[in-house]
């Protein structure tokens, strides 16, 4: 098995085990979009209105949930020091470990979006254009947020600071993603520009996140 | 084969650890690393696996696989194992044996060498601090690398694991490895040159 692969099927295993938390993070949003009622009031109207980006919101915290531990965990047991040494470039390592967190967190977020929505008194047809525009941006908040994680990595409380440094970066994306999924379900703007904004905020991350995720960890650890 | 450092110096956090050191190391020769705490034993192994950056000085290695690294080539043991509490003994291993080596060799002789072999199925969680020291050193076993770098090996062996540590370790002497050991007392190899770190 290729070095790729085999750190990438390593990562998801770890992910699904005992205390590995790859559902945390569907629970998480699950928690979330429920209170939102509570605290909004039972207006339908409102709620559908207002359903799309709060499951954007829901989404884009839950991703960011279990991203602090994605290099922290290899750092404290000394993997790091070996995936540095490994016969492939530290770039393809970090974008491995980062597909691996792709599938087990954010992938399970995007699958239970339209039970959410039910919640939310958004509508069936409304609920597959939003998941096709988590589908399409959440690659961009694992690998924006890799960037922070590579970054807070060597810090004790380093959760924190990821959410202070990686939120403001991900603005374009909530942005477009909502953007995209009104325009899908109440228009009248097209729902083509800003679904390919964000295809290509997703396209550019997944390029740039791993180069900038392996400099920092390089650069932290000396 | 041949490993050779000069005139290296090692800086951290604004600190001169050592400078002006000078060694080398060929082809089935081992070198024992001195010095007392803080000398710059461990800094040294780690600038040597490209965990740390040079300073001053150069690190040649000649004779190995033109496209590798020199941290490609070496396999480097430090004070931590490693491991993944969560997978098995075997799924530890095989990971390490896939991305460090690229192979698909089979782990049973790596696991048998270090006495492990009963245990493959065993979570990595149940393992004692010596038996998670001798799943770390099956990884050296399991992917071939020419240079091994082992900081304080025999930390949490017992005696008979200390003594299956020094056959491992002639063996792969005897294939044309090199060994550099970070060591405090004797590892069982009788002819290892010795490199004395000290500071400033």
């Amino acid at each position: 098995m290729s070095a790729f692969t085999s750190l990438l099927l390593r990562d998801m295993r770890i992910a699904v085990r005992v205390g590995g938390g790859a559902l945390m993070g569907a629970l998480f949003f699950l928690i979330v979009v429920t209170m939102m009622p509570f605290a909004i009031g039972p207006d339908l109207g409102l709620l559908a209105r207002i359903g799309p980006a709060i499951l954007w919101l829901g989404a884009l915290l839950a991703s960011l949930l279990a991203l602090d531990r994605l290099f922290a965990n290899d750092h404290d047991d000394g993997s790091l020091d070996l995936l540095m040494m490994g016969s492939m470039p530290l770039e393809l390592a970090v974008a491995a470990k980062a597909i691996a967190h792709w599938l087990t967190t954010c992938l399970p977020l995007v699958v239970i979006t339209p039970v959410l929505g039910l919640m939310l008194n958004v509508e069936m047809h409304a609920m597959g254009w939003v998941s096709l525009t988590l589908l399409a941006g959440t690659p961009a908040l694992t690998f924006i947020g890799l960037i922070g994680a590579a970054l807070s990595v060597t810090l004790r409380r380093g959760g924190l600071l990821l959410a202070v440094l990686v939120l403001p970066l991900t603005v374009p994306v909530l942005i477009f993603g909502v953007a995209a999924a009104n325009a899908a379900i109440v228009g009248p703007a097209p729902f083509g520009p800003p679904f390919t904004i964000l295809c290509a905020l997703s396209l550019a991350s997944f390029v740039l996140g791993p180069v900038a995720a392996a400099a920092a960890l390089r650069h932290g650890l000396e | 084969m041949q490993l050779t450092g000069d005139n290296l110096t090692c800086q951290r956090g604004g600190r001169t650890v050592f400078s002006g050191l000078n060694f080398s190391l060929s082809g089935g020769e081992a070198m024992m690393v001195t010095g007392r705490n803080g000398a710059g034993k461990s800094s040294l192994l780690r600038m040597i696996a490209g965990l740390i950056c040079i300073s001053a000085g150069r690190l040649d290695l000649s004779g190995g696989e033109p496209d590798a690294t020199l941290a490609g080539q070496a396999h480097y043991l430090g004070h931590q194992d490693a491991l993944k509490p969560s997978l098995s003994v075997s799924e530890n291993l095989r990971f390490w044996a896939d991305f460090l080596g690229n192979s698909d060799a089979t782990l049973e002789p790596a696991l048998a060498a270090v006495d492990l072999a009963p245990l493959a199925d065993l979570p990595a969680a149940y393992l004692s601090a010596g038996q998670r020291r001798r799943l770390s050193i099956a990884r050296l076993i399991a992917a071939k690398r020419p240079l091994w770098l082992l900081d304080e090996p025999t930390s949490a062996l017992d005696v008979q694991s200390q003594d299956r540590l020094a056959g491992l370790m002639r063996d792969h002497l005897a294939g044309g490895g090199m060994i550099m050991a970070a060591t405090h007392g004797p590892i069982g190899l009788e002819r290892a040159r010795e490199l004395k770190v000290s500071p400033e």
